[in-house]
């Protein structure tokens, strides 16, 4: 279990999809994301293997709170977005209001 | 509400639950088992969890901590089940759940998603302009109040604790498991004593 309650984190900015056949649970409005780890939710196994009907090892999942304006720039201030996330999609990231990592858009 | 099955479809679904059978993978018994477990589930499962959770100190606790523990203590079997989550609103905090993959739905508490749960409309919208979703349900937040908005994509299952409105000081669960609806376990609306 990599990440604390209150951790801040970056959804990886990688989209599998572009490369060929995945099934990913990390939606695409998250990628490159900032956001804060809520609390781990324990351990799962990985639903990338399992749609594919290989074996699946548990991956450790955290709810990962974002912030609402941040994400689509639209929202009200001071709401927030819980979201499962398995924890190869999470790296640490500085504290930060959000935005978007830099980078060529995918 | 959609249309009952047509007779290529169930003539299709007699095929392939026959391959099933014949190939190991499923047998009559766990067949007639899950349909029967899906019939008993109804949003008056969740409701009355809820009402539980409002006049028992040790059920809240239990609901919020082990969500799938306390379905159980209801006679829900949740063998096999996802986990359930329970999220608790709080003056200040109300909870929105939606699955933008496509329709995780705590079932086994709350029976079967309504279609607009499951329409792409709702799934796009709940994420990116949930106070707007809300508001087309009649559902206006108390002044500072946060909207969080948890989006169902792992294996939990999510359903929301309610706040107890005011007004009910002196119901029975009976009476409180009366006002909490589904829309109020999933969010879209707020539980009224009126």
């Amino acid at each position: 279990m990599r990440f604390a309650a209150g951790t801040p984190v970056r959804i990886r900015r990688d989209f599998p999809e572009l490369r060929g056949p995945c099934h990913i649970r990390t939606p695409h409005y998250l990628r490159g994301l900032d956001g804060t780890v809520e609390r781990p939710l324990g351990a799962y196994p990985n639903p990338e293997d399992l749609a594919f009907a290989r074996p699946a090892a548990r991956v450790p999942l955290y709810h990962v709170r974002f912030e609402q304006p941040k994400l689509f720039g639209e929202g009200a201030r001071g709401d927030t977005l819980l979201v499962e996330v398995f924890e190869h999609w999470l790296e640490e990231a500085e504290p930060s209001d959000g935005r978007r990592a830099a980078g060529p858009q995918a | 509400m959609a249309a009952p099955p047509g007779p290529e479809s169930l003539a299709l679904l007699d095929r392939f639950v026959t391959a099933l059978k014949a190939k190991g993978l499923v047998t009559e018994e766990e067949i007639e088992t899950q349909i029967a477990r899906t019939d008993r589930a109804s949003p008056e499962i969740g409701a009355r969890m809820v009402a539980r959770a409002w006049t028992d100190p040790d059920y809240r606790a239990l609901l919020l901590g082990d969500g799938s523990a306390a379905a159980e203590r209801m006679g829900v079997s949740m063998a096999g089940m996802p986990p359930l989550g329970v999220l608790e609103d709080s003056e200040g905090l109300h909870h929105l759940v939606v699955c933008t993959l496509c329709s995780c739905y705590p079932r086994a508490v709350l029976g079967y998603p309504p279609h607009w749960y499951k329409s792409a409309a709702y799934r796009a919208r709940a994420v990116r302009d949930p106070r707007g979703v809300l508001a087309e349900w009649g559902t206006v937040l108390p002044q500072g109040t946060e909207l969080r908005v948890v989006d169902s994509t792992a294996d939990y299952r999510w359903m929301v604790l309610p706040v107890r409105p005011a007004g009910t000081e002196d119901w029975d669960e009976a009476r409180l498991a009366a006002i909490v609806t589904r829309d109020t376990l999933v969010g879209v609306a707020l539980p009224r004593a009126g």
